[in-house]
């Protein structure tokens, strides 16, 4: 593989500190979805053990965030099992509940709350759903702040910060809630190019601690040092999946191949 | 050739070397006389608006102040005295001597301190209430939505604790008008954000409901709803049955409010993105937490002018409750304007003036702190 036809920002991830389990975190068996007539999600298969790091890469409409959204019941899925860290997801609203404490989610538009400071967003979750007392809430949300290297933001609001920052915040107040799975939507879609490889970093500073991560991304370079697995998604279904190094040098369906032509160069 | 005569000229390549450094602007931009110019003299014809809006101002200024002050009566015992000159000005005897009942209507002058100790009370829990950085804020809002309104009752209505009880065919003036009002408004915003979340609502039948309510309250007027909570409503009830006549214009007004107020909050509803509620549905918020948390705080902070649009009319709109007979201030005005003992040629346009500047001091007050709120609240775009 050639290195130029990796994306221009350089990433280093230690791979020896990323272990994975042979303990089942999300399983999807047959899934399948339809917005009215259009069936969006076809026969979906996966398994993720715990401390897999996923990259999910596909042309828009084909969806790859529709299918991690269902992992958190954010779209709800019509037939076949989704099963999260042992709860199936139902319609039953204290499983869905149970689920989303376990299961972060990081959007491509950060979705952070503009009413609230850096540091009421971080702490609202795990005061209100996790019953923390607020300073407890508050020194948890401080120690994940510095962890995503903004602590001296944490009274500002939202709208003061750049989108880099924004998205660092929106990380930092998932980790807050303690959680065991990671989803990533586009996290750096939105994101001005100086201020991608500050949310790769602390992406990857994540991956090294082990979390169980799946992430909706076109950031190759991120894919190729961190992810154990890469999967190509088109029409609604997994055309291929394959540990990077071989996703990416040795292609084996003519879509991936194709896709693959269209965005590395 | 002129296209191309810059690059024939100068290089194509350009390096900076020094940075250039931030200046103040210059001094048209900035001070009195910078902003005189840019907003009041900056073309020939802001210069001309600017002298005709002045003039304007200036003249009904003085011809307000020409009918109250200048043209006035100020001492005299009756109408007499007010007709005394053929172009007088504002009849202030006449609101002298009959002030106590526009304040107070009807009620008994022995019990009027009850109502002097609610409004003082009234006054005391809401100022702080009102100032964001007053201490005891919780115990405040308690304070002012729960306990207030059960000792105002008491004071008011009377029957307990050795107090005299008061009908309220005979409260009227100022208190039924503040009564009126302040009930609406404090009903009107719950009520209306539940109806609001309502017709939003995934349940079927929850969003008939709240549509055909908020519907119904609309499509009538509240001249309407008065006169039938009035005079039909007794008719349906069984017999024995009686509610208070106040009450019942009290709840009419409620509610005829709420629906309106569910529609401008639905709006607000409506500005929120998506992404709020998949943030916090994400972070496991239940739909109450999601709503009260991190929804409505957005969409209550958007629609304020909204909001306190549908305060200021309804404030307005409780002048109607005299057409069933229920004497608010403008009832006890037209009531009192009639008097043969006070007949001058400007004695209602004085009553009607008293009532102009009351309801004017209310609504800017409800205008001038809503904008305060909206600049307090916004956090989002300022860098």
């Amino acid at each position: 593989m050639s290195d130029n036809t990796v994306s221009a920002i350089e990433l280093k991830a230690d791979r020896s500190k990323m272990k994975v389990s042979d303990e089942t975190a999300v399983k999807l068996a047959g899934v399948n979805k339809w917005y009215g007539d259009f069936h969006v999600l076809k026969d979906i298969n996966l398994t993720v053990m715990k401390g897999e790091r996923i990259v999910i890469c596909g042309p828009s409409g084909s969806g790859k965030s529709t299918m991690i959204r269902c992992i958190n019941r954010l779209e709800e899925h019509q037939k076949g099992q989704i099963v999260v860290d042992g709860i199936e997801l139902t319609n039953d609203l204290k499983k869905i509940d149970e689920v989303r404490r376990d299961v972060g989610m990081v959007f491509q538009h950060f979705n952070l709350f503009p009413h609230l400071t850096i540091l009421e967003n971080c702490t609202l979750a795990p005061i209100w759903v996790k019953k923390m007392p607020k300073k407890e809430a508050e020194e948890v949300a401080m120690h994940y702040l510095k962890r995503v290297r903004i602590p001296e933001q944490a009274n500002k609001y939202p709208g003061q910060l750049s989108g880099g920052q924004q998205q660092r915040v929106a990380i930092a107040r998932s980790l807050c809630m303690n959680p065991k799975i990671m989803l990533f939507d586009e996290p750096t879609s939105a994101l001005d190019p100086e201020m991608v490889k500050e949310v790769l970093e602390v992406m990857i500073s994540l991956a090294e601690s082990g979390m169980t991560m799946l992430c909706v991304t076109h950031e190759m370079g991120f894919a190729r040092q961190v992810a154990n697995r890469v999967i190509f998604m088109d029409a609604g279904q997994i055309i291929e999946q394959n540990e990077p190094e071989a996703f990416f040098g040795n292609p084996q369906h003519e879509r991936t191949k194709l896709f693959l032509s269209q965005i590395l160069h | 050739m002129t296209m191309t005569s810059a690059s024939d000229t100068a290089p194509i390549a350009f390096v900076r070397h020094e940075m250039v450094q931030a200046e103040p602007p210059p001094p048209s931009m900035v001070g009195m006389q910078g902003w005189l110019k840019k907003n009041l003299f900056s073309t020939p014809g802001n210069i001309l608006l600017t002298a005709v809006g002045f003039f304007l101002a200036a003249w009904l200024i003085w011809q307000v102040v020409d009918f109250a002050i200048v043209r006035a009566v100020f001492v005299g015992t009756s109408g007499e005295d007010c007709r005394k000159s053929p172009d007088v000005g504002a009849c202030w005897p006449y609101v002298q001597a009959y002030w106590k009942l526009f304040v107070y209507g009807r009620y008994p002058i022995a019990e009027r301190w009850r109502v002097d100790l609610t409004g003082l009370v009234f006054v005391v829990l809401l100022v702080p209430l009102m100032i964001p950085a007053a201490p005891l804020k919780r115990l405040n809002v308690i304070l002012f939505f729960l306990i207030f309104p059960v000792f105002a009752f008491s004071m008011l209505v009377g029957g307990w604790f050795g107090l005299p009880h008061v009908e309220t065919a005979l409260w009227g003036g100022v208190l039924v008008s503040l009564v009126v009002a302040v009930t609406g408004i404090v009903m009107s915003l719950p009520l209306g954000v539940l109806l609001a979340l309502g017709r939003r609502s995934k349940m079927p039948v929850i969003r008939l409901l709240s549509t055909i309510f908020i519907e119904f309250w609309r499509g009538v007027p509240l001249i309407t709803v008065l006169f039938m909570a009035s005079n039909m409503l007794p008719l349906f009830m069984p017999a024995g049955v009686d509610v208070d006549k106040l009450l019942r214009a009290l709840i009419g007004v409620s509610l005829f409010s709420a629906a309106y107020m569910a529609e401008v909050v639905r709006g607000g509803l409506q500005a929120i993105p998506k992404g709020q509620y998949e943030g916090a549905m994400a972070l496991g918020l239940s739909y109450w937490r999601m709503m009260g948390l991190v929804v409505m705080p957005q969409a209550l902070k958007l629609v304020i002018p909204g909001i306190v649009n549908t305060f200021i009319g309804l404030f307005k709109d409780t002048t109607l409750v005299s057409i069933v007979s229920i004497f608010d201030l403008l009832g006890m005005i037209n009531f009192t304007r009639t008097d043969s003992a006070w007949a001058a040629p400007t004695t209602a346009m004085t009553g009607y003036l008293v009532a102009a500047v009351f309801y004017w001091v209310f609504c800017f007050g409800m205008s001038r702190y809503s904008m305060f709120m909206e600049n307090r609240l916004n956090t989002g775009h300022k860098r």
